[in-house]
């Protein structure tokens, strides 16, 4: 079971990217589950979201989990939120930030010894979306770090979830996930 | 003529927008609602497929709880089909006009996502609103995850309209843990599931003016007790029409429902009763206890109401040591499905060693760990003939072990 934990901010769109990845995921036999905790709390609150995925039914209702990926989209989080949380030794950080990877490990002494990835979502975002939607793009960096799929399968399969959309919105996103994908360290 | 929705093979729905499809196929004529949380998304859901042209009936936006019940009394009584969604403090303010439902034999759906009562205020899942309602004459389906929540909700049409049924089902499903979490379902296509669910045939409508009627009248001591014994006699009876619903659903998409759920049990020597998500859980937990060589199983009820009182009894025969879990806080006795199921097993005249724990209150998590502890005493308790440990527990309490009895 690969199981993966976000830390955002209400409102950034983690229970979307966790539901679109589900999406992505479930259309190629697997099974999913993407949830979240946000309880009453209100627009730029620290949250967490989780997706599970599994070649069997997921049957595990626990919110405790030992995640393979910690995606942090916002910059912030990565400082005061709980991010190493119930880590595994071999857990994967992606993490959001301007700075470089030597620079982010160097403020977060706890992320020293780890596997981390740095890629600027919230840049990537608003030069590509036009708004801090970190979301999508950090789909396309998760991909590239994971080699979950490829990016061309990962863009056509997203291009789908996002249907609903205009295709303005559609073609952003698309160049966000690319950039990301491309990006990240 | 609402427009057919374009729907995959599988699509990947939380609880919320698969109990909010169903009620889309399920084509109901009045949707009364007044949307509180962890439910919001059926309704919203709903509201949104009426914008779009997928919904033929009418949704009306109501100013409390009580009033929506009301409504969809109403709208029942006059002949429509009528459906609505609650959670928590807005089951609570629907209670009222829960009995009146019943005791109207109105065969109204109500989608309950379970949550907390307040105080403390609480917007997370416990089956606590589900143990308020348990006594108002429903009959109480219980799913597990969004598949389930999906597939029962379009049953309990079907169950409840049923000329030898005629009375209100309330479909559960646990909040956040089912109602927020997205999963692969599968569901039918628009014109299988219409036609499953059938067309609704009204009885002793209000608008039919050729054949005047009363609906919900006073009876004093002289009819009252025949009403309820009459309400009580079909809700008993009531198993043969769930049993045919189940029975042709699995036929139409092989998905099999019965009246008490087991994992696991045919040689099962411990064994754990939970409802809703922990049901799945648990199926975990005793999975990770049979690779140690404990022969561990899982019980639940599909029908909380009628209690399948044979079905229980047969389902926990032979096991050496039971939990019984209650996700609701007991109010000062045992938990209530602790003691429905020592009285099947009371009746029966053979019980196993049983246990009480008290879990997951307002949304605290029950871990797959907290659960194989449990299968941990209970083997401890088979292994001795004996029960070793106290009757009521609480776990995933912070803080000093809380036990009683």
């Amino acid at each position: 079971m690969l199981e993966i934990r976000w830390h955002s901010r209400a409102g950034q769109g983690a229970v979307t990217g966790a539901k679109g990845l589900a999406d992505v995921v479930a259309n190629t036999g697997k099974f999913v589950q993407a949830f979240a905790f946000y309880g009453s709390a209100k627009r730029g609150a620290a949250m967490t979201a989780y997706n599970r995925v599994d070649d069997t039914p997921i049957l595990n209702h626990e919110k405790f989990m030992r995640p393979d990926y910690v995606l942090v989209i916002d910059p912030g989080l990565a400082y005061t939120a709980d991010i190493t949380a119930n880590e595994k030794e071999d857990t994967k950080y992606i993490i959001t930030t301007h700075l470089s990877k030597e620079e982010l490990v160097e403020a977060i002494p706890k992320l020293k010894g780890k596997e981390v990835y740095v890629v600027d979502c919230m840049q990537i975002s608003l030069d590509t979306i036009g708004r801090a939607i970190p979301n999508t793009p950090m789909l396309g960096a998760l991909m590239k770090v994971s080699g979950m799929f490829d990016l061309e399968y990962f863009q056509n399969a997203m291009k789908k979830v996002l249907s609903k959309f205009p295709q303005k919105i559609i073609d952003a996103n698309m160049a966000a996930i690319e950039r990301a994908y491309n990006e990240v360290k | 003529m609402a427009k057919k929705y374009e729907l995959n093979e599988v699509e990947v729905w939380d609880g919320n927008m698969a109990a909010a499809q169903a009620l889309r196929q399920a084509q109901v004529d009045v949707v009364a609602a007044y949307p509180i949380t962890p439910s919001t998304p059926i309704v919203q859901n709903y509201s949104q497929f009426l914008a779009d042209g997928y919904v033929d009936g009418d949704f009306i936006m109501v100013e409390s709880e009580h009033s929506a019940m009301s409504g969809c009394v109403a709208a029942s009584a006059s002949g429509a089909r009528a459906a609505t969604a609650t959670s928590s403090q807005g089951f609570a303010l629907m209670v009222e006009v829960l009995y009146q439902a019943s005791g109207m034999r109105l065969p109204i759906v109500l989608t309950v996502v379970n949550r907390a009562l307040a105080a403390p205020l609480n917007v997370n899942g416990d089956h606590s609103d589900m143990y308020l309602g348990r006594d108002a004459g429903w009959i109480n389906l219980c799913s597990y995850n969004p598949q389930e929540a999906y597939d029962l909700t379009l049953m309990a049409f079907k169950i409840g309209e049923d000329l030898d049924v005629r009375l209100p089902v309330m479909v559960h499903q646990d909040g956040f843990l089912c109602s927020h979490t997205a999963q692969n379902v599968k569901p039918l296509q628009d014109e299988v599931a219409i036609e499953f669910v059938g067309e609704y045939k009204p009885v002793n409508t209000m608008l039919d003016v050729s054949n005047p009627v009363t609906h919900g009248v006073q009876t004093e001591e002289d009819w009252h007790f025949e009403h309820k014994a009459r309400q009580h006699n079909d809700l008993m009876n009531s198993p043969k029409v769930i049993k045919r619903v189940f029975e042709e659903f699995k036929a139409l998409t092989g998905r099999e429902y019965d009246f008490v759920y087991k994992y696991k049990m045919d040689d099962a020597e411990v064994a754990i009763f939970a409802l809703g998500t922990t049901v799945e859980s648990a199926e975990v937990a005793a999975d990770r206890m049979r690779e140690k060589g404990i022969k561990a199983g899982v019980v639940s009820l599909r029908v909380l109401r009628p209690f399948p009182f044979e079905q229980i009894q047969e389902a926990l025969s032979g096991i050496k040591a039971l939990a019984v879990m209650d996700r609701s806080a007991p109010g000062g006795t045992l938990g209530a499905m602790f003691n429905e199921l020592s009285a099947a097993m009371l009746a029966k005249g053979e019980s196993p060693i049983m246990l009480n724990y008290i879990y997951g209150l307002g949304g605290r998590d029950t871990t797959i760990d907290h659960l194989t502890e449990i299968f941990a005493q209970l083997d401890e308790c088979a292994k001795a003939g004996e029960r070793k440990y106290p009757l009521q527990q609480f776990i995933g309490l912070r803080g000093p072990k809380l036990s009683f009895y």
